[in-house]
């Protein structure tokens, strides 16, 4: 599955990062702690979050995220943005928790 | 750089980062650039993936815990080493800092979602060697090798 297609799928919003929306997603990896995805997600995965903060995209860039999710309608803060576009690695938002578009990140993914 | 060093059977490569202590917005470039160099010299994906790892904590360690630092990354054929020194707090109990969850971090820094006391955790699970020496009130050394040529 691409990145555009879960944003069809999920109804989600593209704040920035649109040059790539064409990432293959293999995973998923939900989690509000840094060190935590940093030592735990792998390459391709879509990062479920409600940090919105550059420090958020230097991490998907080193980790070869396929995108973030923005959880709980949060929007990424400015620099943060700026880097996603740098990056091409798309940062997305939903007005859902993190428990609900995990649930259907994984179910879409296992489908 | 000059990558002509590489097509010699043995090169080494050697390059230097200055860190400043509280600068969140810059965290990870020092990462990001020897990730790129790494790449460009055809390391293995898996041990790049480990350096990473290793290099990112211990940066970012730097800039939440202490107050400015120098990262000092050296390859060669058999191994990636890097070295962070930094002037700082130190570190009273090293074995305690070590341990999972442990953290001394601000509640501003642990809001961004550092400050999990995980970092030292995931450069020990990641590096093949790491040591590090701290005096307190003077500073901190970290210590970080990947051998490149383990089978
Ligand atoms: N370079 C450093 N200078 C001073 N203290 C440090 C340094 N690196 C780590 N520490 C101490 O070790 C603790 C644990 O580090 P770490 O496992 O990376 O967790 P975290 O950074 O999330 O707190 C830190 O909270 C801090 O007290
Ligand atoms: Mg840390």
């Amino acid at each position: 599955m691409t990145v555009s297609e879960l944003v069809k799928k999920a109804e989600l919003t593209v704040f920035a990062g649109s040059n790539g929306l064409n990432n293959e997603i293999v995973g998923g990896y939900t989690s509000d702690l840094l060190s935590d995805v940093m030592g735990n997600a792998d390459a391709g995965c879509v990062w479920i979050t409600l940090q919105s903060h550059k420090n958020v995209m230097a991490i998907a860039s080193l980790k070869e995220l396929a995108a973030v999710i923005i959880v709980n309608s949060g929007s990424p803060e400015a620099d943060m943005s700026e880097q996603a576009e740098k990056e091409g690695i798309p940062v997305l938002g939903t007005t859902l928790g993190a428990f609900e578009i995990s649930g259907i990140l994984y179910n879409s993914l296992n489908a | 750089m000059d990558l002509s060093q590489c097509f010699n059977n043995y090169f080494a490569m050697h390059f230097k980062y200055e860190i400043q202590g509280g600068d969140f917005t810059n965290a990870g470039q020092a990462s990001s650039q020897v990730k790129q160099v790494l790449k460009q010299l055809n390391v293995d994906p898996k041990l790049i993936k480990r350096v990473v790892v290793c290099l990112y904590e211990a940066e970012v360690n730097v800039v939440a815990h202490a107050w400015s630092g120098v990262i000092d990354v050296e390859v060669n054929t058999e191994r990636i080493q890097i070295v962070l020194a930094d002037k700082g707090p130190g570190i009273p109990d090293i074995s305690l800092a070590m341990q999972k969850g442990f953290s001394t971090a601000s509640p501003q820094v642990r809001e961004m979602g550092f400050g999990a006391g995980m970092g030292l955790p995931n450069i020990e699970s990641n590096a093949d060697e790491f040591r590090i020496n701290s005096k307190v009130n003077e500073g901190t050394t970290v210590e970080i090798m990947v051998y490149l040529s383990q089978a």
